[in-house]
């Protein structure tokens, strides 16, 4: 593939030759040292080069369809019927439609994170220069980019040299949409492959982004010790003008930032942000506040809280402008990608278009100049504030209770509700003069206001739960640990051996969107609970921000009780979704700086390594978007389990072990090249859990993995015994598949886990030193 | 309403839909001519009331009285051991649903694949999918939604039922297999 390298640009230049305007200059790749490593098998890999890893995991974790629709309506042959083993007219069958549209869906999620680093990169190399350093951790980091690294066999040094790597994902995730089309592949486990290929290609995506902004932005830099900064409704000053920033892309912030404070506008406005642009923000700017995740965007907007609205890119409400007039706030778009219909006035003079806002005679504006964007929201919040007074969307409880009064009693409100949430029976009650139940629905509300969309009657059923929950809601006042990004090398170090052998007993990872099943308090629960047992928790995204809106009875949040360390103990917010690359990294980097194995270009062995070794899980409760899906992508091809809520199930398809058939769990002893049986370890890579309670117990058990020492493995078991007993008051039944030999058996537990092994006619085995590659066989080698 | 409609209104699957079951006699019948049924009961039955019980307790009488095993899911397994009854397995949801879309699958008892599986207190979409695996994956095997809300997945659901009159279904259903 063709690699950029020298980049000339010149401006203007008057010589006696003449006048040159406009100059640039683009060369090949030129290499300033060649890297310390020798490079790996599969430098830059094509669709393909990695399809025999892919199939080795997609023997042991075969998916299990779930069609949301039986029909293909994607060509003008169809509408064709797939249901119960027809074909369609092209000659794809369910299974293949089914993995066509998760490969869709994972080209949706790579795309966006690939066009938002695209995005980064090419800004930052214009303010801060081509030959910005990456520096995600000074001298604590070493291995800047180690997902960059293992894919692409590069060492990226400064922001030009991501531009390859882009150049490369964009040919793949091109490649792999153009599978999806009518008449190209066929094969639903070669769809799968590819699957995993964008979910890689996403992977990196993401690790340019993050380390890109934190590069040139002088984000937390690796920082255990990152700022706690506040989260919720109830930190912020509305008696200042507002500025509300939703979305994923941290550039419009950081400009309003910039903005206020050069013009001693600072700590006049408010800044608040919702999503993964509220938490890039305050690794920015610390005094920023987070309004809370995704699901809180429609009842902050009719709040009417924020004077100035301003989007990016990704999870943004598609009718957040209609919202956004409903309060009178001026809504300013900022993103290709996302243009709202409005007037682009990109290339306006600022005070032509902050006029235009102030005054009401546009309802917005697409300004895809983040400097100009960080100008025209502070100005205009500073303007507007008093004008608008506030103006909310929400009604009064008397209100409420009169059009509450015109209700139907249709039950469509309930049937359109993802949750199922009983809101015909709070209406009811709201009818007659009482807003409780209408208050009790909030937490579990996700923020969807289908309910609204479905009512006959137009009742605005969203802003009555917010209204009946405001005091709620004026209390929810909380910190976060700021992402800190990436792991340092010297972290690995010091944990690397534990976690391999066992001793912590997992890597737990709380990512992504907020479609929980019974409100975000559950991720908050479930990180607590892992880090009490000292496993490392780690967090991103919405989840970061659930786990964060919860107090203990001390009044204490979980990022103000424990460490934001990556240790036993500690709950780790890494930052937004881009920064969801640490956590892979921090796979990778324990393959690489702790066990010492070659990284550059490598990917099967150091998957191969993490699959069986390192007992890492990801947990995205409430996963929602096709970003979600690319992002899980990414995890499956290393060889990481991940977990999603029951919502998770939509995605089609789970990846699931038969822990019954003893054959698809044996593994290669390193050592002697025997095959020996594991046991199912990891038993799933893809699982939709029923309840919090299931997905604990089952968290405890994927982070199992063949390599764990007795000792290791006896720690993690008392752990899966323990969570099973008390949340679903039983012994698990498949311990026997999880003991090779006497000694994994926790000492606590010895006397009643023999009892279950005899009954089970238990028999020793071996702990191998397990890998799924033949070539990694160390006897074979010498002989 | 439809009383033969999803019961979230968007969950529409396709041309083929669950038969809706109009009369409590043809789940008795089903249940009575398949050879190897079983019940899988999720989460909600501990929640779900139905008159002065819990669903539980209802599935609990189903199951003793068409002698049919059971395998819960999720964490409800400890509420069946509360009221001294011991499922035939305990197993994800997931895991259940991908084991009856196996032929080769010995069944919970390790003496063959099932031919009936019914189905009670999962949450509706998780259900509706799994529903839509075993219809498009499983086609030897009939399904049964005993829950309240049309699941168009199943092959025989109920149709969208008031309290009174699900429970009224449901108990003809186990009068008609006592002694079964």
């Amino acid at each position: 593939m063709p690699r950029k390298g020298m980049h000339i640009k010149i401006d203007e230049l008057k010589s006696n030759l003449g006048t040159l305007k406009g100059f640039e200059l683009t060369v090949g790749r030129i290499v300033e040292a060649a890297p310390a490593e020798e490079l790996g098998p599969t430098p830059f890999p094509s669709t393909t080069e990695l399809r025999e890893w892919d199939f080795k995991l997609l023997q042991k974790y075969r998916p299990f369809y779930m069609p949301f629709c039986d029909v293909c309506c994607l060509c003008t042959f169809g509408k064709c019927d797939l249901s119960q083993g027809k074909r369609g007219a092209c000659g794809l069958d369910m299974a293949a439609q089914q993995s066509r549209i998760v490969l869709l869906a994972c080209c949706i999620g790579a795309a966006t994170h690939l066009t938002h680093a695209r995005h980064l990169v090419e800004h930052l190399m214009e303010k801060s220069g081509r030959e910005c350093r990456i520096d995600v951790g000074g001298l604590n980091v070493q291995v800047e980019a180690p997902v960059t690294r293992l894919v692409c066999g590069i060492e990226p040094r400064t922001l030009e040299d991501l531009e390859e790597v882009l150049d490369y994902c964009e040919t793949e995730v091109t490649h792999l949409l153009s599978a999806t089309h009518t008449g190209q592949e066929g094969s639903s486990l070669d769809f799968e492959s590819k699957v995993f290929h964008a979910g890689m290609i996403d992977q990196v995506s993401l690790e340019v982004a993050d380390i890109a902004q934190i590069s040139a932005l002088n984000l937390p830099k690796a920082d255990p010790e990152a700022p706690l900064v506040n989260i919720g409704l109830g930190t912020i000053d509305a008696s200042k003008p507002v500025i509300m920033v939703v979305g994923h892309n941290i550039l419009p912030a950081v400009e309003i930032s910039d903005y206020l404070e050069h013009n001693g506008l600072q700590g006049m406005v408010e800044v608040t942000g919702l999503c993964c642009t509220a938490h890039d923000i305050t690794r920015y700017e610390p005094k920023a506040k987070i309004v809370g995740p995704i699901s809180w965007q429609l009842r902050y907007l009719r709040s009417g809280i924020p004077d100035v609205i301003v989007v990016d890119e990704q999870c943004i409400r598609a009718d957040s402008l209609d919202e956004a007039k409903k309060i009178k706030a001026p809504l300013i778009a900022s993103s290709a990608k996302n243009c709202l219909g409005l007037p682009n006035r990109t290339h306006d003079q600022a005070d032509a278009i902050v006029a235009d806002l102030v005054s009401g005679k546009i309802p917005g504006a697409l300004i895809l100049e983040p400097e100009k964007v960080g100008e025209v929201a502070a100005r205009t919040a500073v303007l507007i504030a008093p004008k608008r007074k506030k103006l909310k969307a929400i009604p009064s409880s008397r209100r409420i209770i009169e059009d509450a009064k015109t209700c139907r009693k249709c039950y469509e409100c309930v049937r359109a509700c993802p949750n199922d949430l009983p809101i015909l029976e709070a209406v009811i009650e709201a009818a007659n003069g009482k807003l409780r139940k209408l208050a009790d629905l909030y937490d579990d509300c996700i923020g969807c206001a289908r309910c609204e969309s479905a009512c006959p009657e137009n009742l605005a059923i969203h802003s009555f739960i917010a209204k009946a929950a405001e005091k709620e809601m004026k209390q929810e006042a909380y910190l976060i640990r700021a992402g800190r990004g990436a792991i340092q090398d010297v972290e690995i170090r010091n944990v690397g051996g534990p976690i391999v052998l066992g001793e912590i007993p997992g890597v737990i990872a709380f990512v992504g969107c907020a479609n929980y099943p019974k409100g975000g308090e559950e991720v908050a629960e479930m990180a607590i609970e892992f880090a009490k047992r000292r496993y490392i928790v780690l967090t991103s995204g919405c989840s970061a921000m659930s786990a964060a809106m919860y107090k203990d009875q001390e009044g204490k949040n979980p990022y103000e009780a424990y460490s934001g360390a990556f240790d036993a103990g500690g709950i780790v917010n890494v930052g937004s979704c881009v920064a969801n690359s640490h956590i892979a990294g921090a796979a990778i980097k324990i393959a690489s700086i702790f066990a010492k194995r070659k990284l550059l270009g490598n990917y099967e062995e150091i998957a191969d390594y993490i699959h069986n070794r390192v007992g890492a899980v990801g947990v995205a409760w409430g996963a929602m978007s096709q970003k979600a899906a690319s992002i899980a992508g990414g995890f499956w091809r290393l060889g990481v389990p991940v977990i999603v809520g029951p919502h998770g199930s939509k995605y089609r398809r789970v990846l699931l072990g038969r822990k019954d058939l003893d054959e698809d769990w044996y593994v290669y002893d390193a050592r002697t090249g025997d095959r020996v049986y594991a046991g199912p370890t990891p038993e799933h890579l893809f699982f939709a859990a029923e309840t919090k309670e299931e997905a604990m117990v089952m968290t405890a058990k994927l982070c199992m993995r063949p390599n764990d020492t007795a000792k290791g493995r006896a720690v993690k078991l008392t752990h899966y015994v323990d969570l099973s007993k008390r949340l679903c008051g039983t012994m698990p039944d498949d311990l026997h598949l999880f003991i090779r030999t006497a000694a994994d058996v926790p000492i606590t537990m010895r006397d009643e886990i023999m009892a279950v092994l005899k009954e089970k006619g238990w028999k020793e085995g071996k702990t191998p030193d397990p890998t799924l590659l033949p070539r990694m066989i160390r006897k074979k080698e010498e002989t | 309403m439809n009383r033969a409609e999803p019961w979230q209104s968007a969950e529409i699957p396709g041309p083929k839909k669950a038969l809706p079951i109009s009369k409590p006699e043809i789940v008795a019948a089903m249940v009575k001519k398949a050879k190897r049924p079983i019940l899988i009961v999720g989460h909600k039955a501990a929640e779900i009331e139905i008159g002065e019980e819990r669903l539980v307790d209802y599935l609990i009488r189903f199951a003793n009285s068409s002698k049919t095993p059971i395998v819960t899911t999720a964490h409800i397994l400890k509420e069946f051991a509360e009221r001294g009854f011991t499922p035939a397995a305990s197993m994800p949801a997931m895991d259940i649903a991908n084991r009856l879309q196996d032929p080769e699958w010995k069944g919970v008892d390790g003496k063959g694949q099932h031919d009936l599986a019914l189905f009670a207190g999962l949450p509706y979409y998780m259900e509706w999918l799994m529903l839509s695996g075993l219809k498009n994956f499983s086609q030897e095997l009939k399904t049964v939604s005993l829950g309240r809300f049309y699941q168009p997945n199943a092959s025989w659901s109920f149709p969208n039922l008031g309290l009174e009159e699900w429970k009224k279904n449901l108990d003809a259903v186990e009068n008609q297999l006592k002694g079964r």
